[in-house]
């Protein structure tokens, strides 16, 4: 266990709360959204027979065959079964950077200044990575 | 009593080794008898998921390494998507695994947070460079660096209480050491890192290989903690999967942004995983883990060599 005496153990501790249940809603949303899709409940942008055709293609040939968004650009067809999809993957990539904003006003008020910085930085970092300046978009 | 034991134990390995038989095959097949229904190719990637996810747990590896060389080999989607699908696994194992062991004192944030920082980093130049680089030159790389993990699973020593005599200045200013209780041996020992900044460059060379092949990174953030910084073996395991959490949401993105995920890859991979893994934690306490891990190593030896064939157009 962790000794109590070290100050990140409350912080460690919600971290984890954000991380489970951040992890339990994008799951779920992941499952229910690829079922909708799989039974073709929702109409998908890229017809399983194009898929079956192009998913053989490397990612920027893929993208030009079934003429598919980059960056954020999914949002527009988020009404389409394979891009409803989305939303779960999304969320499950955006569950670290969410737990990372929850734990740095603690680090701050614990005054774990190093910690905190680190925090920061890597709050930048995702922000960097979401926002899609890491891919070149 | 013995004996009916170990004929249990064999029955489980006869069936573990006939289902990843069939998990392997069920592609080649198909890819062979050719105008298959879509929904073939989920259906068999969630059956060779599943199988991965047992074994994975069993051999302590984790889906990730397991993933991308074997479906890269097996199965008919592009290597893009297969690299993406594999982060996306490895990130979701992870994050569902994380908050238990956080709670039970067996993975550290503060020993985490630095060393995460520098893989997300250079996660994301290797996811950039992975996908930049020829098809064939990635295939050929992720080859030769399955084959090297195979080689490392193989020799890798393990220690389960290290002895760090003196901290660095480095692990000292980040406070890295505490107290971690061992549940099942009932022991606390007081813990403290050495090493920590070739402890740091490693680790963005890890970050580097995870987005580049996205393989997950639990084969080498395990020993780079255990070995080189002398962390207590549970805790490395534990803290490795927080790791993991964060260097693979950084390289994802970038998948992400690249359009190449694909939810047909990503749902039956991540779900298949997963339920093996809860599978393969069952069958832990009776499969024999020296049995399995040779099992696991022969598979990467297989996979490996068959990546870097294909990458070298073989």
């Amino acid at each position: 266990m962790k000794s109590s005496r070290d100050p990140l153990a409350q912080v460690e501790l919600a971290y984890a709360r954000w991380l489970d249940w951040g992890t339990r809603i994008g799951l779920v949303l992941l499952i229910a959204s690829f079922l909708a899709y799989a039974f073709e409940i929702v109409s998908p942008h890229v017809s399983f027979d194009d898929l079956v055709r192009t998913w053989v293609l490397p990612v920027d040939q893929y993208r030009l065959a079934v003429n598919a968004p980059a960056g954020w650009g999914w949002i527009d067809l988020a009404a389409r079964g394979d891009y409803v999809n989305y939303f779960g993957i999304v969320f499950l990539a955006l569950v670290t950077a969410l737990c990372y904003v929850r734990i740095l006003p603690a680090l701050i008020a614990a005054r774990q200044r190093t910690y905190a910085i680190l925090a920061g930085v890597e709050i930048a970092v995702l922000a960097v990575a979401i926002a899609g300046l890491a891919a070149g978009h | 009593m013995q004996r009916k034991a170990g004929s249990s134990i064999v029955t489980a390995l006869r069936f573990l080794a006939l289902f990843c038989a069939l998990s392997l095959a069920g592609p080649a097949f198909a890819a062979e008898s050719g105008g298959v229904q879509w929904w073939v190719w989920p259906a068999l990637l969630f059956t060779a998921s599943f199988a991965i996810g047992i074994v994975g747990v069993l051999a302590g590896v984790g889906g990730g390494v397991l993933f991308v060389p074997i479906v890269s080999g097996f199965f008919p989607f592009h290597l893009d998507f297969v690299r993406a699908a594999g982060l996306l696994l490895a990130l979701c194992g992870a994050l569902s695994a994380a908050p238990q062991l956080l709670r039970g004192g067996l993975a550290s944030l503060r020993l985490a947070m630095p060393l995460a920082l520098a893989g997300s980093i250079t996660s994301i130049a290797g996811a950039r460079i992975g996908l930049a680089l020829p098809t064939q030159v990635t295939q050929a790389a992720l080859g030769a660096t399955i084959l090297a993990i195979a080689l490392l699973m193989a020799s890798a020593r393990r220690s389960e209480f290290p002895e760090v005599a003196r901290q660095d200045s480095i692990g000292a200013a980040l406070g890295l050491g505490g107290e971690f209780h061992d549940p099942a041996s009932g022991r606390t020992v007081e813990w403290k890192t050495h090493r920590t900044l070739p402890g740091i460059f490693l680790f963005c060379g890890i970050g580097l290989l995870a987005g580049m092949f996205g393989l997950g990174a639990g084969w080498a953030n395990v020993p780079a903690l255990n070995l080189l910084m002398g962390v207590p073996l549970k805790l490395a395991v534990g803290t490795s999967g927080l790791i993991l959490s964060v260097v693979d949401t950084s390289a994802a993105w970038v998948y992400i942004h690249k359009g190449a995920v694909l939810p047909v890859l990503v749902a039956p991979a991540v779900v298949g995983v997963m339920l093996g893994a809860k599978v393969g934690a069952r069958l832990l306490r009776i499969a024999p883990a020296r049995i399995v891990r040779r099992i696991v190593i022969a598979l990467l030896l297989v996979a490996g060599a068959r990546a870097l064939m294909k990458g070298l157009g073989l």
